[in-house]
């Protein structure tokens, strides 16, 4: 590709009049891009994501062991060597091997969280602010209880109700997650709500329902990616968390909480075993929360483009 | 003219962006003495730049020169900070657009009077609060103890802009630079308090800018006016002369307005020639 | 001609604060009617309780000899359509010219959009050029252009305009009022205008009321008003005060 052909395709995104509908989004989203990458941190954050994904995909491949069944009789708690790049646990079970696989675990609790968690949020928070009176304070109060409690206490409390495994964590986690989420749509609404494009919206005649969803969610939208984001770190550590107490995942499930858990006896002595998955929810939760920076930027409407 | 207040040679506002340098300001002269000079433009055209770079407000990131910008001999693109600051307020004032915005909305408004006034010279308590409910009164504030203690959220629009007023003036300032002072006024207050306006400028003997999109408002106030467009001055004339003004796009802005008794359908719209911005 | 718009007797209280008093008034069909007053006079809570977007105490409102109750149907929209004051508040920031327009017409359920959208362009002089632009990305004409498009879509009789120039430069609003003017001619459309500007609403309307804390203070014929034909003071000052500044 030639430097004038990159040229043209810069003024063809930036165009001040897109001749198509795709091209005026895909020149949104190159500002959005430009203004993303400009900041270096967020460009670490996103390369440490693109890393995960990348080995959750390929985690067959990479890893040089199997993580669920280890070498009892002659590899017990080996210091990280050429063989076993970090060491082996007390069952014999490369490490190295199991937190490939475990990064698949919290992929699995951070995608299902996000997934359910936010479109609770969402639609609570821009239902609330919207509709205002009654079923703004019917809906705040149910928000303001679960909010009331702590994070882990609560999800501790669901999972000793549903039963321990991975599954209910993450039902657990995401039923704890979704109140700062409906706070943060509700806030957004509010300030939209009176604003004179969606009375036109109204002088159109369109159902409530319809201006919630079209007009008013898409603007809340951004602020809740980012929060999402920012919060990712936070769910890794809840779930690792439940997974430490024995709560979330269950042996031998390679998953990083319930890692550090086993390993915590010889942590004095053996620290690898502990240490390794404490420093991969370590480097995640940094790679979330520099994208979740970056973001903040390159989305806030409140910023640059309006 | 004898008492030169301010001289402005080739005053120039860019800002850098990311896509390039913008000419906010282009090279802009004039000179104030004693008296009322309005600068007129559309949204764009550098009026409210240029009040500020004499003010000494213009955000940090942008580049402000001139061939010379002087303010009663004193050089104020070369005066240190500090000096530039007790300038403000002391000797040179600025009233802007919405008082709200303007006044500090935890205080009240007698004690910012009183603060602004004992900032800039050394006054008792006591006196500073007789001379703060005189300027008051002197804004044409019926009750001046009584606004003296109302916090700004408290008062009209009108009566903030009085306040605003009685605030710049209280240290006597030499000159006053007011941008858009009514614009957020209803018609009726905006007399008023142009009236006010007037009175002080003339008594007290202080140089007026006056910064306006409304030409016909500011020949009617001022005695000088200065047409803006596209950051460049592109007329200077007397306010008495304005129905003789040379430039197109003045006669243009003049004639676009509807008049009471002045019937035109459709209105004559302004042709913009790139050669005016040129 | 029978009255496009009847009022009688319209009262708006918000929190005990009665910011309409019981105002009526009767404009025809095809007429452009002006209300004129300072802030708080509400000049434009009247529009708003038109529009069913203010809660209206009592009275009645008719459109077309038609009452209003207190929910307005589909039907309405299509009758009566607004342009607000602000055009850099009333056009969503993250849709394009092109959704904008869009939603009328899918919220009606009209099927020739295409062809609506080119027209309702070309009508406010804007062309497809900026049929894909974010509000974002047009100038205070542009976007009250637009503005009015979508007002127009919907091909309404009757037009609310809530001080639609007064956000705007001078020379922006002398081509704004002759769109409105060309407009209002072509479509045979009812205009309903509220403005501070006594110039303004003499320039665009025929017959005009002055209002003042929520009251009518007169009505008034615009000959009337540039012969200074008024009866009341408060008028009088208005007048007045348009003539600019006067030394005393």
């Amino acid at each position: 590709m030639s430097a004038e052909t990159i040229q043209t395709r810069r003024d063809w995104l930036l165009s001040d009049r897109p001749a198509s509908r795709m091209q005026a989004r895909l020149g949104r989203a190159y500002v959005a891009w430009r203004r993303f990458s400009a900041n270096r941190l967020a460009f670490v954050g996103l390369l440490i994501i693109i890393g995960l994904l990348v080995v959750a995909a390929f985690a067959d491949v990479l890893a040089p062991y199997s993580p669920t069944i280890g070498d009892l009789k002659g590899s017990r708690l080996l210091a990280p060597s050429a063989a076993h790049w970090f060491g082996t646990d007390d069952l014999g079970r490369d490490i190295y091997s199991r937190i490939i696989y475990g990064s698949r675990w919290t992929l699995y609790v951070v995608i299902l969280v996000a997934v359910i968690a936010a479109p609770i949020g969402l639609l609570v928070g821009t239902v609330a602010g919207y509709a205002g009176g009654w079923t703004d304070a019917i809906l705040m109060r149910i928000t303001d209880i679960f909010l009331a409690f702590p994070k882990l206490i609560l999800a501790l409390a669901f999972v000793a109700a549903l039963g321990p495994g991975i599954e209910n964590a993450v039902l657990a986690i995401a039923i704890t997650s979704w109140p700062p989420y409906a706070r943060i749509a509700r806030a957004e609404t509010l300030t939209v709500r009176n604003s004179d494009y969606i009375k036109a919206v109204q002088l159109m005649g369109a159902s409530p329902f319809r201006i919630v969803l079209r007009h008013i969610m898409p603007l809340c939208i951004s602020s809740l990616i980012i929060r999402v984001t920012l919060d990712m770190a936070g769910i890794i550590l809840t779930a690792a968390g439940l997974g430490f107490l024995g709560l979330g995942a269950q042996p031998p499930l390679p998953e990083w909480g319930a890692m550090i858990a086993s390993g915590r006896r010889f942590v004095l002595d053996q620290w690898w075993v502990a240490g390794a998955p404490g420093f991969a929810i370590l480097i995640v939760s940094l790679g979330f929360n520099l994208l979740g920076d970056g973001l903040r930027d390159a989305l806030d409407p409140r910023s640059g483009d309006q | 003219m004898s008492g030169t207040l301010l001289e402005v040679d080739d005053l120039r506002v860019n800002f850098p962006t990311r896509t390039g340098l913008v000419q906010a300001v282009r090279g802009v002269s004039f000179s104030l003495g004693r008296e009322r000079l309005g600068i007129v433009g559309e949204s764009g055209s550098g009026k409210s730049q240029t009040g500020r770079a004499i003010m000494g407000l213009t955000p940090p990131q942008a580049e402000v020169t001139a061939k010379k910008l002087a303010f009663d001999g004193i050089d104020l693109l070369a005066a240190p900070a500090r000096q530039r600051r007790a300038l403000r307020g002391k000797r040179i004032a600025m009233i802007l657009q919405d008082p709200k915005y303007s006044l500090d909305p935890v205080m009240s408004i007698g004690r910012q009077i009183v603060e602004t006034l004992r900032t800039h010279e050394k006054v008792g308590k006591a006196e500073a609060r007789d001379r703060a409910l005189a300027m008051l009164e002197a804004v044409q504030i019926r009750d001046p103890a009584r606004v003296f203690d109302l916090h700004p959220h408290e008062v009209s629009g009108g009566m903030g802009q009085r306040a605003m007023i009685a605030m710049m003036l209280i240290a006597g300032p030499e000159m006053m630079i007011a941008d858009e002072p009514t614009s957020a006024l209803d018609v009726t207050v905006q007399l008023d308090v142009l009236g006010i306006l007037d009175k002080l400028v003339s008594e007290r003997g202080m140089g007026l800018i006056f910064i306006s999109h409304d030409l016909r408002l500011v020949s009617s106030f001022c005695d000088r006016v200065i047409v803006m467009y596209a950051g460049k001055v592109v007329e200077q004339l007397k306010a008495s002369e304005l129905r003789d003004a040379q430039h197109p796009y003045t006669r243009g802005l003049l004639n676009c307005m509807p008049r009471i008794g002045f019937e035109r359908h459709p209105l004559p719209v302004l042709d913009r020639k790139p050669e005016w911005a040129a | 001609m029978n009255a496009a718009l009847s009022i009688d007797g319209l009262e708006v209280v918000f929190d005990r604060f009665r910011a309409l008093k019981g105002v009526s008034l009767e404009v025809k069909s095809g007429d452009s009617y002006g209300l004129v007053g300072e802030s708080g006079s509400g000049k434009s809570t009247l529009l708003k309780a038109i529009a069913g977007l203010a809660p209206a105490a009592s009275g009645t409102i008719a459109v077309n000899g038609k009452t209003l109750g207190t929910r307005r149907d589909k039907a309405f929209y299509r009758e009566v359509q607004m342009v607000f004051q602000d055009p850099y508040g009333s056009l969503h920031p993250r849709q394009t010219v092109d959704r904008l327009l869009q939603e009328p017409l899918a919220i009606h359920g009209f099927a020739d959009g295409e062809k609506r959208i080119q027209r309702a362009l070309d009508e406010v002089g804007l062309g497809t050029g900026f049929r894909f632009r974010y509000a974002h990305q047009l100038s205070g004409g542009q976007r009250q252009r637009v503005a009015i498009a979508r007002a127009l879509i919907l091909e309404p009789s009757i037009l609310l305009l809530d001080e639609p120039t007064s956000a705007l430069d001078a020379s922006v609003q002398a081509e704004v009022l002759n769109l409105l003017e060309e407009i209002r001619r072509r479509r045979k459309l009812t205009f309903l205008m509220v403005s501070h500007d006594l110039a303004i609403v003499t320039h665009m309307c025929e017959r005009l009321m002055v209002m003042q804390n929520g009251e009518a203070v007169e009505n008034l014929t615009a000959s009337q008003l540039i012969g200074h034909r008024v009866t009341k003071d408060y008028t009088r000052n208005l007048l007045r005060a348009s003539e600019g500044f006067v030394r005393g």
